[in-house]
C-alpha cells in the first residue's frame, strides 16, 4: 500500500472525538461515523504491556472459552433437597450469593436471609438467637458460586431446601439452584418472619415433590430453548421472566396433573408457578451458570465466567484466573421505585442473578424486552441501544438467543474484561432492588453497570498469571 | 466570594463541550468563573491557580469530572452547580438522537463503515496515541488534531506507518483536504492541481483559499503537524507526502509550507525535489529564501507569493512574471497606505496585530523585517523580540492568540472571539494605536458568524477613538472562500460597513498596515 492509493479512493472517515468535525463532514456529504469514544480506564502500565504482549495467546484462549459457552445445553434433569445434591454441601453451610463475605460485613438483606434460614432450618428459634448463631461462628458461609450454584438477591441456599438440578449436556457439567419463592416478604430480600418460613416449609413439603415427580416423568427439560423462545416473546429472563415462565408451565403442566397425590396438590404448585413471573429466574440463572462453568479454566482467557454481589461487594471471576475473586465496592443501583420508597432506602447491589448478564441475557438482552424499558428510560431505542454498547465488549454473539428487535442478531455473549477496561464500557444488569434494613423486602427494579475497580483488578491478575504462562 | 464544586466520577465529556458547559455557567447571575474540566493533574494545576481547587478535588482522577463555580454567594454557587448536570446532559441527548447509536469504539465503528480509510482523532492529547496506534495498525491513514501528545510517540506512530503506505497528519494537525474532503477547520475550496504538504494550519488554509480563488484548485493538502519537520522527527510525513504527492498524476505543482525545517530536513527535501520533474514552491516561513531556492525549490516568502507561484505555474506561466505582478500590487498598496497616514492624530505611531491564526502572525513579522525597527510578539520570529507580557501590547505588537496561555479552558480564538474583541477594546484606549491589524478565518470548523461578532467591536473600538479626537484604523484580511459556511464576500462587506479596510491576503493586510505606521514614523520624524 502507498498514500497515493488513498488519492483514488472515496474517503470515508471515522471520527474519534470532536463531534462538530462529524457535522462539517456530513456538510461536505463525506461518509462518515462518529465513534462516541470513552476514555480506558487507568491502568498500570505494567499490566497493559502484559496484556498487549500476549494478545495473540488471549484471543486464542477466549475463542477457546466462548466457544464453550456458545456451545453449553442446559437441561434441567431433576429435584433434589440441597444437602443431597449440592457438592460440598453440610449441615452447618450455608451458601450465599456473590464473592466471599463475613457475617460482620454482610448487608441488611443478607444478615436478615441468614437468620431466616437458620429459623428455617430449626438451628434457632428467633432472629436474635439466629443472630447470635451466625456471629458466633459455628455457621460456615461460602459463596453459592463455588458449589456450582447460584442464588437470586441473597441467594441463601441451606441444607433442607429443594434446589434444581441442572446439566449442561454438552459438557457434563451440574449446577444447583433454589425454587423461586415469589415477590412480597421473601427470604431473598431479607425478609425472615414467620409467614417467610412458612412458605418456604410449603415449598419444601408441597412444591418440591410434586415438581420432583413431574420432571423425573419428563426426564428433562430444554432451557436453552424456553429462554430462545423467551427472547422472542419479549423476556430478557433476568428482569422479565412472564414468558418463560409461561412456557416452562405448558411444559411441566401435564406431568404435575399426572404425577401429582392429588387434584388439589397439582392446583396448588400450578398456581403457585402461574402467580410468579420470576419462576423461571430460578432456572435462567443456573442455566447460565452451567453454561460459564464449562469455559472455567482457560489459560490465559480473560472472559469473564461469573458476576456476581453480595450487597457489600461486586465480585467477578476470569476464566484464566482460576478460583479467585476480584471485588470492589457494590453500586447502590439508580433505580425506579416503588412508592413510599427513595434511593436512600436501597441496598448496594445484591445477588447471583448478574451470571444471565455474563452468558448474554438479562441486560446485555435487554433490546429483546420492551416491555421493561421503563427501567432504562422508558424509550425503546434507549434499550436498543444498551444492547448495542454491550457487543462492544463481547467475545461473541449467540446462535441460539436472538434478539428480535435487531433482525434478530444474536445477543452479546461472553464478556471480555480486557475490552471492559480498554473502552471504559461497563456491563450492564437489569436488577431488583433490595430494602437495605433486612425484613422490608423489595423496594425497586432498574439496571446498573458493574463497577470499574473488579475489572481492574481482574486484569492485573491476568497480567500475572500470563507472565507465570509463559 | 465563595467557591463551590462537585466531583462525578467516571463522567466523560469531549473538551468542547466541557469549555461551552464552563461558559454557560460563568454568565450565570452572579458567577464569576467556573471551570468543567476532567481532573487530570494539569488541569488540577490551573484550578489550582485561580484559587478554585476544592480539597475534594485532590483525591480525583484522569476518569472524573470536577466542576467548580466561583460565585458572589452560596446561593449564587449552588444554583449554577445545579445547571450544570443538565447542560452537560442536554449536549448529550443532542448528539445521541432517538435511534441513532454510535459505535463506542473504533472496532465497531468498521463494522458500520467497512472501507473507511482515515481516522480523524480529537481525544485528549494523553489517550490520542494509542487511538492512533489502534487506527493504524487496522490499515487506517490517520489525521490527529490533538495536541500534548509525546515527541516519541510521535516518532513511533509516523515510523510505524511510513513502513505500511499509511499517512500521520499531526499531532497537532489541524487542516487538510483529502480528495476534496475538507477536515476539521480546512476552506471550502476548488479541486485542481495544485497538491500541497503543510506543516502550519492557517497557512495551509491561506494558501489553499488563495489558490481557489485565484481560479486554480488543490488536489491535496497534506497537514503534518508542526513538530514534523524538526531534528527529532526529520520531516519523515513531510517526505512521505511530497512523495505521495509527486506519485499522484492529478497533482502537476507542489507546494511546501512549514516554519523552517530543520538542516538536515532542508536536505533530506532538497535531494528528494531534485529527483522530481514536478515544480515545487516552498515557503519556509523566515527562512534564507536563496538557500531554499538553493535546494532547487521555488522559494517564496509569504504564503501569498507561494499561492500565486503556484497557480502561475500550474498554468504554465513563469514565476518571474507572478513576483512582477505581486511587485506592482505592492506599490498599489503602499500609495494607499501613504493616504491612510494622513488620518491619523498626532501621538498615534503604534500597530497592533490581535491574530487567531499563529501563521499569519509569523508571516506578518516577515514582512515587518524591512519595514519596521522594533516589533515585539509573544511569538517572536527574529528580529521581533519577546513581549514582556503577552496581554499587554507594547510599541509594535503583534500576538498570536491561539498561543496556549490565551487557550487554556478556552475555545480557540477562530471559534471564540470574545478575548480578542476584549483586546481590541483594550488598544483603542491607548492614544499611541494607530492601526490595528486583525485576520479572519473562515471554513468549517471556525466560528459561522465572525462579521457578526467582530464588526460591533470594530464599532466600539472606532467610537472610543473618536471620542479621544483620533481616527483607528482596521486593517483586516478574511481567509477562505465563497464556498464557506460563511461565505467570504459577505463576511468582507460586512466588516467594511464596520469601518474596516478589507485586504485580500494576510501579507498584502500585514504591508498595508505596515506601511501606515512606517508613513507615520516618517511624518513624525519629519516634524521633529
Amino acid at each position: 500500500m502507498a498514500i497515493k492509493d488513498l488519492f483514488q479512493k472515496e474517503l470515508k472517515v471515522v471520527n474519534i472525538g470532536l463531534e462538530s468535525f462529524k457535522e462539517s463532514l456530513d456538510q461536505c456529504r463525506a461518509p462518515s461515523v462518529q465513534v462516541d469514544w470513552r476514555p480506558p480506564l487507568a491502568m498500570d502500565a505494567a499490566v497493559i504491556g502484559a496484556v498487549r504482549a500476549a494478545s495473540e495467546t488471549i484471543a486464542r484462549a477466549n475463542a477457546q472459552a466462548v466457544a464453550k459457552v456458545l456451545a453449553a445445553r442446559p437441561y434441567l434433569i431433576g429435584l433434589e433437597k440441597a444437602l443431597d445434591a449440592v457438592p460440598g454441601m453440610k449441615k452447618n453451610l450455608l451458601l450465599h450469593a456473590g464473592p466471599p463475605v463475613t457475617w460482620e460485613r454482610m448487608c441488611g438483606p443478607m444478615r436478615g436471609a441468614v437468620m431466616g434460614a437458620l429459623i428455617y432450618e430449626g438451628l434457632a428459634k428467633t432472629p436474635e438467637e439466629a443472630g447470635k448463631l451466625a456471629q458466633s461462628g459455628a455457621v460456615e458461609f461460602a459463596p453459592c458460586h463455588e458449589h456450582s450454584a447460584v442464588g437470586p438477591m441473597a441467594g441463601i441456599i441451606s441444607p433442607s431446601m429443594p434446589v434444581f438440578v441442572l446439566k449442561n449436556e454438552e459438557n457434563g457439567n451440574l449446577g444447583y439452584c433454589t425454587l423461586n419463592e415469589g415477590l412480597g416478604k421473601v427470604l431473598r430480600y431479607g425478609a425472615y418472619g414467620p409467614e417467610v418460613v412458612k412458605k418456604l416449609k410449603w415449598m419444601e413439603t408441597v412444591l418440591y415433590p410434586a415438581l420432583k415427580k413431574a420432571v423425573a416423568k419428563l426426564g428433562k427439560v430444554d432451557l436453552k430453548n424456553i429462554i430462545a423462545q423467551a427472547l422472542h416473546m419479549g423476556d430478557e429472563v433476568h428482569n422479565r421472566n412472564r414468558a418463560a415462565t409461561s412456557l416452562f408451565y405448558r411444559a411441566v403442566a401435564p406431568a404435575i396433573v399426572r404425577t401429582a397425590p392429588d387434584a388439589e396438590t397439582a392446583a396448588q404448585v400450578l398456581e403457585f408457578i402461574n402467580g410468579n413471573d420470576h419462576f423461571f429466574l430460578n432456572l435462567s440463572m443456573p442455566a447460565s451458570k452451567v453454561s460459564l462453568d464449562a469455559a472455567r479454566g482457560v489459560a490465559s482467557s480473560s472472559l469473564v465466567v461469573a458476576m456476581a454481589r453480595n450487597g457489600t461487594d461486586f465480585g467477578i471471576q476470569l476464566s484464566g484466573t482460576g478460583d479467585e475473586w476480584f471485588t470492589g465496592p457494590a453500586p447502590v443501583p439508580d433505580a425506579l421505585f416503588f412508592a413510599g420508597f427513595t434511593k436512600k432506602d436501597a441496598n448496594p447491589d445484591i445477588g447471583d442473578s448478574a451470571i444471565t448478564e455474563t452468558n448474554g441475557l438479562g441486560g446485555f438482552a435487554i433490546a429483546a424486552s420492551p416491555a421493561i424499558v421503563q427501567f432504562v428510560g422508558g424509550n425503546a431505542a434507549d434499550a436498543v441501544n444498551y444492547t448495542r454498547r454491550m457487543y462492544e465488549i463481547s467475545l461473541a454473539e449467540s446462535a441460539s438467543y436472538q434478539i428480535p428487535a435487531l433482525d434478530f442478531r444474536g445477543s452479546p455473549t461472553g464478556i471480555d474484561a480486557i475490552k471492559v477496561v480498554e473502552k471504559g464500557i461497563f456491563p450492564v444488569i437489569d436488577t431488583g432492588v433490595a430494602h437495605r434494613e433486612p425484613g422490608v423486602g423489595q423496594v425497586g427494579a432498574g439496571i446498573l453497570n458493574a463497577p470499574a475497580e473488579p475489572f481492574q483488578k481482574a486484569l492485573a491478575g491476568l497480567a500475572k498469571k500470563l507472565g507465570r504462562n509463559q | 466570594m465563595v467557591v463551590k464544586g462537585m466531583v462525578k466520577p467516571g463522567a466523560y465529556f469531549d473538551s468542547v463541550t466541557l469549555m461551552q458547559a464552563a461558559r454557560e455557567l460563568s454568565g450565570r447571575p452572579g458567577v464569576s468563573d467556573a471551570a468543567v474540566v476532567m481532573a487530570t493533574a494539569e488541569n488540577k494545576a490551573i484550578l489550582k491557580s485561580s484559587g478554585m481547587l476544592l480539597p475534594e478535588f485532590n483525591a480525583a482522577g484522569d476518569a472524573d469530572l470536577l466542576i467548580a463555580v466561583q460565585a458572589a454567594d452560596e446561593k449564587a454557587a449552588a444554583l449554577a452547580l445545579a445547571e450544570a448536570e443538565p447542560l452537560l446532559r442536554g449536549s448529550r441527548k443532542r448528539t445521541g438522537q432517538d435511534a441513532a447509536f454510535s459505535p463506542k469504539s473504533l472496532e465497531s465503528a468498521l463494522q458500520v463503515l467497512q472501507d473507511a480509510n482515515l481516522a480523524v482523532i480529537s481525544v485528549a492529547g494523553r489517550y490520542a496515541g494509542e487511538v492512533a496506534m489502534d487506527a493504524l495498525q487496522k490499515g487506517l491513514h490517520v489525521m490527529i488534531f490533538s495536541d500534548n501528545i509525546p515527541l516519541e510517540t510521535e516518532i513511533e506512530l509516523k515510523k510505524f506507518a511510513q513502513g505500511r503506505g499509511l499517512l500521520v497528519m499531526g499531532p497537532d494537525c489541524g487542516t487538510a483536504i483529502i480528495n476534496g474532503v475538507p477536515l476539521a477547520f480546512a476552506n471550502a475550496v476548488s479541486r485542481g492541481e495544485i497538491g500541497i504538504v503543510a506543516a502550519a494550519g492557517t497557512g495551509l488554509q491561506e494558501v489553499s483559499s488563495i489558490i481557489s480563488n485565484e481560479g486554480a484548485g488543490v488536489s491535496q493538502a497534506i497537514g503534518t503537524g508542526g513538530r514534523d519537520v524538526k531534528k527529532e522527527v526529520g520531516g519523515i510525513m513531510f517526505l512521505e507526502g511530497l512523495r505521495a504527492l509527486a506519485e499522484d498524476e492529478s497533482t502537476k505543482v507542489i507546494v511546501l509550507i512549514s516554519k523552517p525545517p530543520h538542516e538536515s530536513v532542508i536536505q533530506k527535501l532538497g535531494a528528494a525535489v531534485k529527483a522530481l520533474r514536478k515544480p515545487v514552491v516552498a515557503m519556509f516561513l523566515g527562512a534564507d529564501v536563496d538557500a531554499v531556492a538553493a535546494c532547487g525549490m521555488t522559494a517564496a516568502g509569504t504564503l501569498e507569493e507561494a499561492a500565486l507561484l503556484a497557480v502561475a505555474l500550474a498554468k504554465g506561466e513563469s514565476a518571474d512574471a507572478a513576483r512582477q505582478k505581486l511587485r506592482s500590487h505592492d506599490a498599489e498598496l503602499d500609495r494607499g497606505a501613504a493616504q491612510e497616514a494622513g488620518r491619523f492624530a498626532p501621538g498615534q505611531k503604534y500597530l497592533r496585530g490581535l491574530f487567531s491564526g499563529g501563521t499569519f502572525c509569523g508571516e506578518a513579522q516577515v514582512i515587518f523585517r524591512g519595514l519596521l525597527q522594533e516589533v515585539y510578539s509573544n511569538a517572536p520570529l527574529a528580529p521581533a523580540q519577546a513581549l514582556a507580557d503577552a496581554w499587554k501590547s507594547q510599541g509594535h505588537t503583534v500576538v498570536d492568540l491561539g498561543e496556549d496561555a490565551f487557550t487554556v479552558g478556552r475555545p480557540h480564538p477562530m471559534i471564540d472571539f470574545s478575548l480578542r474583541n476584549r483586546r481590541i477594546q483594550d488598544e483603542a484606549k491607548d492614544p499611541e494605536t494607530a492601526v490595528i491589524l486583525l485576520d479572519v478565518v473562515l471554513g468549517y470548523g471556525s466560528n459561522l458568524d465572525p462579521a457578526g461578532e467582530l464588526a460591533p467591536a470594530i464599532q466600539a473600538a472606532r467610537q472610543t477613538a473618536a471620542a479621544g479626537r483620533r481616527h483607528l484604523a482596521f486593517v483586516c484580511s478574511v481567509t477562505g472562500t465563497e464556498k464557506d459556511p460563511q461565505v467570504r464576500s459577505k463576511v468582507e462587506a460586512a466588516l467594511k460597513a464596520a469601518g474596516a479596510i478589507i485586504l485580500p491576503t494576510n501579507a498584502a493586510a500585514a504591508r498595508f498596515a505596515g506601511r501606515i505606521v512606517k508613513e507615520l514614523a516618517e511624518k513624525a520624524g519629519l516634524r521633529r
